[in-house]
């Protein structure tokens, strides 16, 4: 049981720490110290959750590595020991196959990743380019100081991936809205699970819609397989929320997330600002992923059968949180791993996670972010923060980490 | 980043590294997650099928290709990449 977890030598039983942990408030682009503090004493430490129940977190890339990849470890939020966020979400079921195992989770991914490859992402670039310039158009005709979260980094994820499922851009207000409450950890189970009860019903009714007509979407493409017999109605429903919400707050907090990095390092703006080439345009990308992770709130599994690993066993029925954000500055792993430094090779980093649930969308967030970090500081070379740093909100209250908003100005 | 990364899923047989420096590549499909890692490591020898699952272009890889079909191995998050001496 959760309750009798033997920690690591080093850590007495009275010390078992809260997790999650504040940032240091000057320090928003940091991990906490205090898991910082954890890493440096060992890959495995006992944490405390928002339910008084204990669970082990997985402090060093190896071993976030490892577990991640091992089948021994299950998704399921339904399996004993699984380390949840906040209490369950009334109503809303399952997000699909992100909280499923292997074989059926191997299955139901499978019907949704062609689109997400990465030559069939390349080929939307131009589509998104003009996108982003569209945005910034906007922005520079209207009045100084913008929100830049509202103003580009929400819609562009957003307008992809409604141009992706299928899903008209019309009704943003309606999923963008929703979809900001059920991220935020300080909502009630009663308010996200009527968030995401109106988008799947929502999307529900336009899956309808495509089993009688479809399109070329892939909306339309889940309603084949509803047509087939491979899914029902309420299985292909599950799907599609979950690529509209996995769409959007993700991309958007990095845009916004990454921008502000960027400010705050001068040096790194500069060099991105100045740069022609494209590799080095997706090298940074991939280091402004190692550097902000912004699923702070770490990957969450329950073990299914005694695992041994770092001289530990962890018994089945316990859970296992990987916080890829502290993964990403092993320093056995990343030189340095506090600086940023858009020169570095980070294409090993776990911002995506790691083993069969690495995120499908990952080309498509890639190739959105390459388009956004070569296109933007180019275009508005004197973008600049345009209130206190003091006084811009994090989210340290959501699930996906970022800001609230980002005023700026040029 | 050399200290601490995973060690490449290859065994290295030193009787081989001078008269063939070509390698196999082996994939096993059913692993796949379709996360497209590879092509974005090594574009020439992976590519995805319309389910974006991984795809071999090349099977024995030479030299001057083992960097990046090394750095494939070390991505795929299924473990579905060996790199194998022959």
């Amino acid at each position: 049981m959760a309750d009798t977890l033997t920690g690591p030598a080093h850590q007495a039983p009275d010390a078992v720490p809260e997790f999650p942990m504040p940032r240091e408030s000057r320090c928003p682009f940091d991990p906490p110290p205090a898991l910082k503090e954890l890493q440096g004493q060992g890959p495995l430490a006992k944490v405390r959750l928002w339910d008084g129940s204990e669970s082990w977190l997985v402090t060093r890339y190896a071993e976030q590595r490892a577990l991640l990849g091992d089948p021994r470890v299950s998704a399921d939020t339904d399996q004993p020991g699984y380390p949840t966020k906040a209490s369950p979400q009334a109503g809303e079921g399952k997000l699909s196959f992100i909280m499923m195992d292997d074989p059926e989770h191997a299955r139901l991914r499978r019907m949704v990743t062609g689109p997400f490859a990465v030559k069939k992402v390349e080929a939307l670039r131009p589509a998104v380019q003009r996108i982003v310039d569209g945005l910034i158009d906007d922005m520079l005709a209207g009045p100084a100081p913008v929100d830049l979260v509202d103003a580009f980094a929400l819609p562009i994820p957003s307008l992809v991936i409604c141009e992706l499922l299928g899903v008209p851009y019309d009704d943003h207000e309606l999923f963008q809205e929703n979809t900001k409450t059920m991220v935020r950890t300080t909502a009630t189970p009663e308010e996200r699970g009527a968030a995401s009860r109106e988008v799947a019903g929502y999307l529900a009714a336009l899956l309808g819609k495509r089993i009688a007509e479809p399109k070329d979407d892939l909306l339309s493409s889940l309603a084949g397989r509803v047509t087939a017999g491979e899914l029902d109605h309420g299985q292909a429903t599950e799907m599609a929320l979950l690529l509209l919400i996995a769409g959007h707050e993700t991309t958007a907090n990095m845009i916004a997330l990454g921008t502000l990095a960027l400010l705050r390092h001068p040096d790194q703006f500069k060099l991105l600002r100045e740069s022609d080439d494209p590799k080095f345009v997706a090298g940074a990308v991939e280091e402004l992923l190692r550097y902000l992770h912004i699923t702070h709130l770490g990957r969450r599994r329950a073990v299914t059968e005694d695992i041994e690993i770092a001289g530990q066993v962890i018994k089945a029925g316990e859970g296992v949180i990987m916080v890829n954000e502290i993964g990403n500055r092993d320093p056995e792993v990343f030189a340095d791993p506090d600086r940023l430094d858009l020169t570095r090779d980070a294409r090993r980093h776990v911002a995506f996670g790691f083993g069969v649930h690495q995120c499908l969308g990952q080309p498509l967030a890639r190739m959105e972010l390459q388009v956004v970090y070569g296109t933007l500081y180019k275009r508005i070379p004197t973008l600049k923060l345009a209130a206190p740093m003091e006084d811009v909100r994090f989210k340290n209250d959501a699930f996906i980490y970022g800001v609230h908003e980002l005023p700026v100005s040029w | 980043m050399t200290v601490g990364s995973p060690a490449p899923a290859h065994t290295t047989n030193p009787m081989h590294e001078e008269g063939n420096p070509a390698m196999k590549v082996e994939l096993e499909a059913d692993k796949c997650v379709a996360s497209g890692q590879c092509v974005l490591a090594a574009m020439d020898v992976f590519d995805q099928d319309d389910d974006g699952i991984a795809i071999l272009l090349e099977e024995q890889v030479g030299e001057d290709r083992l960097d990046d079909v090394r750095e494939a191995v070390a991505v795929c998050p299924a473990a579905a990449i060996r790199l194998v001496d022959q």
